[in-house]
């Protein structure tokens, strides 16, 4: 094995340059301590991303983005295609676990305090990157223009229009028109397959090259022990230990995506009819669900705002507010842990657990 | 902790050895399972078309001139029929008052519903018994040897 | 000279056309400028006259009362002028049949025109009892309206097939009018609980209207025995499977009318399959009692009814399931629609009341839709076999998973020492 690769990395070096790549795999290094289980959420998140553009891929040779075919052409590759109910499968459970993972890497970033000084543009970048893997999910989630899929984005367009001053003109960008018809499942197909593909390839270049750059990020409680000589400094390499975990982790995320494909595939569901009625309890998917249940659950007037206006407007200050996080948690940068932070971070986590739990009752 | 080694080689110990054999054949096996359902699904199925919308319905020798014949189209049933002047016409045949299936009759050239008498012309316009609704038309092309009916977008 | 040259040219002129502005022109008719500027009734003629079928034909009030149009004095109106006046009730008929049943006249300005409506109507019950002095009875203005008279294609017309009802029942329905005449007054209302009276008012003009059942001009309530044949003129097969069923001479034994025995004659609402057998809705136990021949038989063609349904809900439902979740089931679809099919022909098959040919159908019906449903659990079953599929990549899995971490224990062990 050692013999064949050698020869082809010599190669690529005299022409790319890739010697010093190399140099630097071979030395970087991961923090050994009670919190490295975290670290290999990032990976696993990048891993289920990969799956999906492959999988993604092999579903854009059959698939068709207009509301006469839409469905039929998923119908036709679920049960003509060889193989195709397992692509399908696969793409839309490795959807939903991207999603967990990559909230979980978030708020394991977010408890560990990766996000402070010199990792704001890290903790920056990896938000964007969620709303677009949210955005992923939204757009992906019309494609096969069953009813579900359909109300849901009737549903959730609805709320950019509630928006004040420029919420027709987001409700129509995203329709593409006043209503939920075929010029938005064209446009959320753009979106999907190429839009936020682009945006997420840039994004993840500048998030990985600053992984790369900074390294792995030890948290405070790990620092102060270190330096208090409480507990000696262990790290491990990169390559080949913490990989072959790594590569340990993607087998098993693999073996759980085959396993949900062939015991709960995914619904094909009924064709969407626009003008049928919406069925009862129509929800979006379970990573917008808390939302969903806090605009329910607001009243129909706070203060002297709209209740459903209100909820929007929390929502943009709470995102802001996460998003500016490592500058707000300033003192973390002095590896100081504060309190009220921690707390907050808390109460988030907690909020979408329990709004979760009550729009699934 | 040293493994006694039987054999000589430097730094290549039995253990070593089947650890790597496991890992070997474990990746390659896995790999090739995930490797071969990729390819066969990028080999197009022998039906290229979803048959919602369009189908080959029969062989132009298959009907003479005067004659119908029900086929499948989708999951539904539709009809076929060779005029007396040999022009090819297709049509629904799911017929609009109790979804019953209709058939060609050569003998009133109309097609006919044997549940409760209900006719239609060869427009598909619904023209006597209880229908209340003309029978859907579909187009059809022939291709060569085949007689294609499709449905209208 | 030139003075007679001016007035030969002015004058003269003015002269040759006085006649023509003190003579009301030719076409201007003095009833109808006249009447019009009169109050109330007499002008109302006058002012409907518009519309009238009759005045677009280009004919006038001359044409049906005589008398002279071209006469501006109450002259126009006398004897000598040829004028008849308004008829009475009684001499109604005769008074339109002066050109409604004079053919060669009538065919002048339609000539599929039908010139018989007299004749028919004085074989109706209106006509006889109209010939008896009942001026209570319907005559022709009664149902075509006078004076405002619309073809009967005419959608405003109360003779178009959608307003039949509402007028046949503007006596028929009212009991006061009808009092004496020993007939129900319930028909309009029964009628419209009608399923022909839902299609007419959805514009279907094919469904039946009182006129349909009963005749226009020759308006007769049909005999007890003929009642299955008015309504075999639509309904082909339930009359034909009904005249060779035991039922057909029974029923003209016992002086019941054919298919109003079951199917009411003028509420007839859309029957369901509870009225076949023996329960609480079933219209054989009107006359079959436990025990007899009937009542078995009505007992067996209700039960395979249900039986099919049964089956057939059950293939309907699995195949659903597999659809929805991604199964390829357009065939087993297909062959479903035939034990539909057979389900339709079994109702129609009860008109036999014979339940060996409704079993003949629902046997079918069953039979298919066994193998509809089989196709679905196969169907189902197929999406589980790729659990198989799965066991064998998981064992590859493990297999990696296990050389992977036994590799990193070599690796580690290794370093360590």
């Amino acid at each position: 094995m050692k013999a064949l690769i050698r020869p082809i990395l010599n190669w690529l070096d005299e022409r790319f340059g890739t010697g010093s790549v190399e140099e630097f795999l071979r030395h970087k290094t991961v923090p050994i301590h009670r919190h490295t289980v975290w670290y290999y959420f990032g990976g696993m998140t990048l891993f289920l991303f990969i799956v999906q553009v492959l999988t993604g891929i092999l579903l854009l040779l059959y698939y068709r983005p207009t509301p006469e075919d839409a469905y039929e052409s998923v119908q036709y590759i679920v049960t003509q295609v060889r193989f195709g109910w397992l692509i399908r499968s696969v793409h839309s459970w490795s959807a939903n676990l991207m999603v967990l993972t990559a909230f979980i890497h978030m708020f394991s970033v977010y408890f560990l305090k990766a996000y402070r000084k010199p990792r704001e543009l890290t903790w920056i970048s990896g938000m964007f990157l969620l709303f677009v893997v949210m955005g992923f999910g939204f757009s992906g989630y019309l494609l096969p223009w069953n009813t579900l899929a359909f109300f849901a984005t009737k549903v959730g367009t609805e709320m950019a229009g509630a928006v004040p001053f420029a919420g027709k003109w987001m409700l129509t960008f995203l329709r593409g028109g006043e209503e939920v018809t075929g010029a938005t499942l064209t446009r959320f197909f753009g979106f999907h397959v190429a839009v936020l593909p682009g945006l997420a390839t840039v994004l993840l270049a500048m998030h990985l090259l600053l992984v790369q750059q900074l390294g792995m990020s030890v948290p405070p409680s790990v620092e102060r022990a270190t330096a208090e000589g409480r507990q000696p400094p262990r790290v491990m390499p990169f390559f080949p230990n913490f990989l072959l975990r790594d590569i340990i982790g993607w087998y098993a995320a693999l073996g759980v995506l085959g396993a949900l494909a062939a015991i709960f595939p995914w619904e094909l569901g009924a064709k969407a009819d626009p003008f049928a009625a919406a069925p009862a309890g129509i929800r979006p998917e379970w990573y917008f669900l808390f939302m969903f249940q806090t605009l329910k659950l607001l009243p129909a007037k706070i203060l002297f705002l709209e209740g459903e206006l209100a909820g929007l407007a929390g929502f943009s200050l709470a995102g802001a507010v996460w998003v500016a996080v490592p500058f707000l948690d300033y003192r973390a940068g002095f590896g100081r842990v504060t309190r009220f932070f921690t707390g907050l971070g808390i109460f988030a986590l907690g909020f979408i657990v329990v709004m979760s739990a009550l729009a699934l009752r | 902790m040293e493994t006694p080694s039987r054999s000589q080689t430097p730094g290549v110990q039995p253990g070593r050895r089947w650890v790597n054999l496991l890992l070997g054949s474990g990746v390659v096996a896995s790999i090739a399972t995930f490797i071969y359902p990729a390819l066969r699904y990028i080999i197009p199925p022998a039906v290229g078309e979803s048959t919602n919308r369009s189908v080959v319905a029969a062989k132009i020798n298959d009907l003479k001139n005067n004659s119908g014949k029900v086929f499948k189209f989708g999951s539904k049933p539709a009809l076929l029929v060779r005029t007396t002047a040999g022009e090819f016409k297709a049509y629904s045949a799911v017929c609009t008052h109790l979804n019953c299936t209709v058939q060609y009759r050569e003998d009133l050239h109309q097609i006919w519903c044997a549940c409760h008498n209900g006719l239609y012309d060869l427009e598909g316009r619904n023209v006597s018994g209880p229908p209340p609704r003309p029978l859907e038309n579909f187009e059809v092309h022939v291709q060569g040897e085949d007689v294609v009916v499709t449905r209208g977008a | 000279m030139r003075q007679l040259l001016k007035f030969s040219l002015v004058i003269l002129p003015l002269l040759l056309l006085a006649p023509s502005v003190a003579l009301p022109a030719p076409g201007k008719d003095s009833c109808i400028a006249c009447h019009a500027e009169l109050e109330g009734k007499q002008s109302e003629p006058a002012k409907k006259f518009d519309t009238d079928v009759h005045h677009q034909a280009g004919l006038s009030c001359s044409d049906c009362h005589g008398g002279d149009p071209g006469d501006e004095s109450m002259n126009a109106m006398s004897r000598a002028r040829g004028f008849r006046g308004a008829p009475t009730k009684l001499q109604t008929p005769e008074f339109c049949a002066r050109c409604h049943s004079d053919i060669a006249y009538m065919h002048r300005f339609n000539p599929k025109m039908r010139a018989d409506q007299l004749s028919q109507y004085l074989t109706s019950v209106h006509g006889k009892r109209l010939k008896q002095g009942d001026t209570k009875v319907a005559a022709c203005v009664d149902c075509h309206s006078v004076h405002d008279i619309l073809p009967a294609s005419d959608t405003r017309s109360p003779v178009h097939p959608t307003n039949v009802t509402s007028t046949c029942g503007r006596c028929h329905a009212d009991a006061a009018h009808m009092k004496g005449y020993n007939i129900p007054t319930d028909q309009v209302e029964k009628y419209r609980k009608s399923v022909h009276a839902e299609l007419l008012a959805s514009g279907d003009t094919s469904a039946p209207t009182c006129s349909t059942c009963h005749g226009n001009h020759g308006a007769t309530p049909p005999g007890v025995s003929s009642v299955a044949n008015i309504c075999g003129t639509c309904h082909v097969f339930f009359a034909q499977l009904f005249e060779k069923s035991p039922h057909q001479a029974v029923f003209a034994k016992m002086g019941l009318p054919g298919c109003v025995q079951c199917h009411s004659n003028h509420e007839i609402v859309k029957p369901s399959d509870d009225w076949v057998g023996t329960g609480s809705s079933a219209v054989c136990t009107g006359c079959h009692s436990a025990g007899d021949k009937g009542y078995v038989a009505a007992q067996k063609m209700a039960g395979d009814l249900a039986k099919v349904k049964t089956f057939l809900g059950r293939a309907e439902e699995i195949l659903g399931t597999a659809e929805r979740s991604g199964m390829e089931v357009s065939s087993p679809k297909v062959e479903l629609t035939t034990a539909h099919e057979a389900l339709i022909k079994a109702r129609v098959n009860v008109h036999s009341f014979n339940d060996v040919e409704v079993q003949k159908q629902t046997d079918q019906g069953v039979e298919i839709s066994q193998k509809a449903y089989q196709a679905g659990v196969a169907a189902l079953a197929e999406r589980d076999v790729r659990r198989k599929g799965l066991g064998v990549s998981l064992i590859f899995i493990v297999l990696a998973i296990s050389g992977l971490y036994w590799k990193i224990r070599q690796i580690e062990s290794g370093s360590q020492m």
